[in-house]
């Protein structure tokens, strides 16, 4: 969010002078009301996660809330699908709420193949009963209590251990299982349900993404997203998936043409995207066919209009999968953007190109 | 505000040179740092500012400049500044509900093909008034015109004759008729020597622009490539129109950029290096 997190804060901190528990500084105490966010050590912004801790590093300790992470995807979608899952699996865990968009795939199929989380020592909740938002500080305790049965540790100190827990890691030779996905609150978007009426307007906007803005913009005012709204409820964060944008199954052109029709499409949709989000406590994530879109200068105003950018490039395919250089080694990882939100330098990592290697469970970026 | 830059461009917010178009520019780089001097010198120097926020949320702006050193909400309150914040006024356009105050401003949404007339006009009208000072408000010094990524207008659909035609009216109206000054930052990526990249949107208007602006600040990365202690090259152009034409003169810096400011140093002379 664009918003530095004091006024995020504030609300819940007005009412809730129970909230500072002994283990945080008073001043951060307030932030840790949402679960699975944490603020950022540089710049006071409130961070999540985006699934892979290795990534979380990369993008200067978490996804800012508010902001867009664009991945281009590699040649067969296979690990850009895969982060995009990560990112959706970790606000199931944080039982933050969801809201995929596809064209392809319906979004039931991208949210059963989550990977299951590692759950050493984890405390995962089980919709048991009517779900209740584990940061309502006045019955914390009696909540906790109702709401939230652990597998393996004693009651208060693993819940304490799972709502300050950021980023997890994930299984993904296994799936989650459906009751812990079920806890989830999911909003889905799936295009072809979407009938769309063409019409006369010159807007640049073609139909299909006007109509999940639209979509998106219902969500976040009826579940109370919007930062400004003043909440009676405590607040949550809606993770935004948006699959392979720019795909020519969501009426783009883009990747067909030399000189698509719609060349503004993409780039207005990702500015209204941006107008949404820093109003609102949400984060996206959004992968994009870029090796499909020949326009460069193109795919920079993509860039720019996205918060981070990172690249996929896998080896599948390529002559690099025999070289023995990579032998380790499923593709390399590119950034190539970084914000800088609220403050004038941006964290730059070390190295901007990286590889990236998906062992038998985990996928990690080195 | 960075006291390095102000050396470099020999102004200050007491002095500085009036009915200039500054125009900053990157290439696969990042200038949007520029922006922030440029408001906060400005809004030290007491000009009445109007600020097009195209890119970023007013929360994001008010923030740095806090850092240096400069309360935008208060300008805000006292009217030494008036800020569009092109994010908020397009939502309402780009999904359209019921009985939502739309901005005249970012008309050009709804049909990027006929102009950026609206968008000027919102500009003339908000900085002509500034002459007043009849109701006891305080009295600012010359109009100053900032655009925070013009080249985004690109992105909504709209055309580079258009954007240009915007410039040029906005420089006649802030720079000649209101002796103010402006600043602009285009930003573009892909290669310096494209081949066929001559017609295309960002590498005209940049061009286009290049030749109205009377100072130019240039920002690129490093030739060598990534470097941690230095963000990139700065390329500093004045044009002057002196009697016996036009006359130019370039300097190149280094410059990184930090917390609350920037150091600009000449090349291969980093505190890293040395």
């Amino acid at each position: 969010m664009a918003a530095p997190v004091d006024s995020v804060g504030k609300p819940t901190a007005e009412r809730s002078p129970f909230n500072s528990t002994s283990f945080q500084k008073k001043t951060r105490s307030k932030l840790i009301s949402i679960p699975g966010t944490r603020p950022s050590v540089q710049n006071g912004q409130l961070l999540v996660s985006t699934g892979v801790t290795s990534l979380d590093y990369l993008l200067g300790g978490g996804l800012a809330v508010g902001t867009v992470l664009l991945i281009e995807e590699d040649r067969y979608d296979s690990y850009s699908r895969m982060i995009l899952k990560y990112f959706l699996a970790e606000g199931v865990v944080c039982r933050h709420e969801l809201f995929v968009a596809a064209a392809q795939d319906n979004p039931d199929d991208i949210l059963q193949e989550l990977p299951a989380p590692i759950l050493d020592d984890v405390a995962i909740h089980k919709p048991v009963d009517q779900p209740r938002l584990s940061c309502e500080p006045q019955d914390s305790l009696d909540a906790m209590k109702i709401a939230w049965r652990y597998q393996n540790l004693p009651k208060v100190q693993s819940a304490l251990a799972s709502t300050s827990r950021f980023g997890h890691y994930y299984d993904v030779s296994k799936t989650m299982e459906p009751e812990i996905r079920q806890a989830a609150k999911c909003h889905r978007f799936y295009l072809p349900e979407h009938p769309t009426q063409t019409s006369a307007t010159h807007s640049p906007m073609i139909e299909s993404y006007s109509a999940l803005l639209k979509s998106l913009q219902e969500v976040i005012h009826r579940e109370g997203f919007d930062v400004a709204a003043s909440m009676p409820r405590s607040r949550n964060i809606l993770r935004v998936g948006l699959h392979s944008l720019g795909s020519a199954l969501w009426g783009d052109d883009l990747s067909c043409h030399d000189n698509p029709r719609h060349s503004h499409a993409l780039t207005t949709f990702l500015y209204g995207l941006r107008a949404l989000l820093r109003s609102s406590l949400s984060v996206a994530v959004v992968t994009v066919p870029s090796h499909l879109i020949q326009d460069r200068a193109l795919m920079g105003s993509i860039t720019r209009l996205c918060d981070n950018a990172i690249a996929l490039e896998s080896f599948k395919g390529s002559e690099r999968e025999t070289n023995p250089l990579y032998k380790d080694y499923h593709g390399l990882l590119h950034v190539h953007q970084v914000p800088h939100l609220n403050c004038l330098a941006n964290q730059l990592p070390d190295h901007k190109d990286l590889a990236f290697k998906l062992k038998r469970k985990q996928f990690t970026i080195e | 505000m960075f006291t390095e830059l102000n050396s470099i461009l020999n102004s200050t917010p007491d002095s500085f040179t009036r009915k200039e178009f500054v125009l900053l520019s990157d290439r696969q780089s990042d200038a949007s740092f520029l922006i922030h001097h440029f408001l906060s010198f400005y809004l030290r120097a007491r000009c009445k500012v109007c600020f097009l926020g195209l890119v970023q949320s007013f929360s994001h702006y008010s923030a740095i400049s806090q850092r240096l050193g400069v309360s935008l909400t208060q300008a805000k309150e006292k009217g030494q500044l008036i800020f569009l914040e092109g994010l908020k006024e397009s939502l309402s356009i780009l999904i359209p509900q019921e009985g939502n105050a739309e901005s005249q401003a970012v008309d050009f949404l709804r049909d990027p093909t006929v102009g950026l007339r609206c968008l000027y006009e919102f500009v003339q009208s908000s900085l002509s008034s500034s002459g007043g000072g009849e109701d006891g408000t305080e009295e600012w010094g010359p109009p100053v015109l900032l655009v925070d990524d013009i080249s985004v207008l690109l992105s909504l659909g709209v055309n580079a004759g258009a954007v240009l035609d915007f410039s040029h009216y906005c420089r006649a109206t802030v720079c000649s008729q209101l002796q103010g000054n402006m600043v602009m930052l285009v930003r573009c990526d892909g290669e310096e020597e494209g081949d066929d990249g001559d017609d295309e949107g960002p590498e005209l208007l940049l061009k286009g622009l290049t030749h109205q602006c009377s100072l130019t600040l240039h920002v690129q990365g490093l030739p060598t490539g990534y470097c941690r202690d230095i963000h990139g090259q700065v390329e500093v152009c004045w044009r002057r129109r002196q009697g016996d034409g036009q006359h130019t003169q370039k300097k190149l810096f280094q410059y990184k950029v930090h917390d609350k400011g920037a150091s600009f140093f000449a090349r291969g002379t980093s505190s890293a290096v040395l």
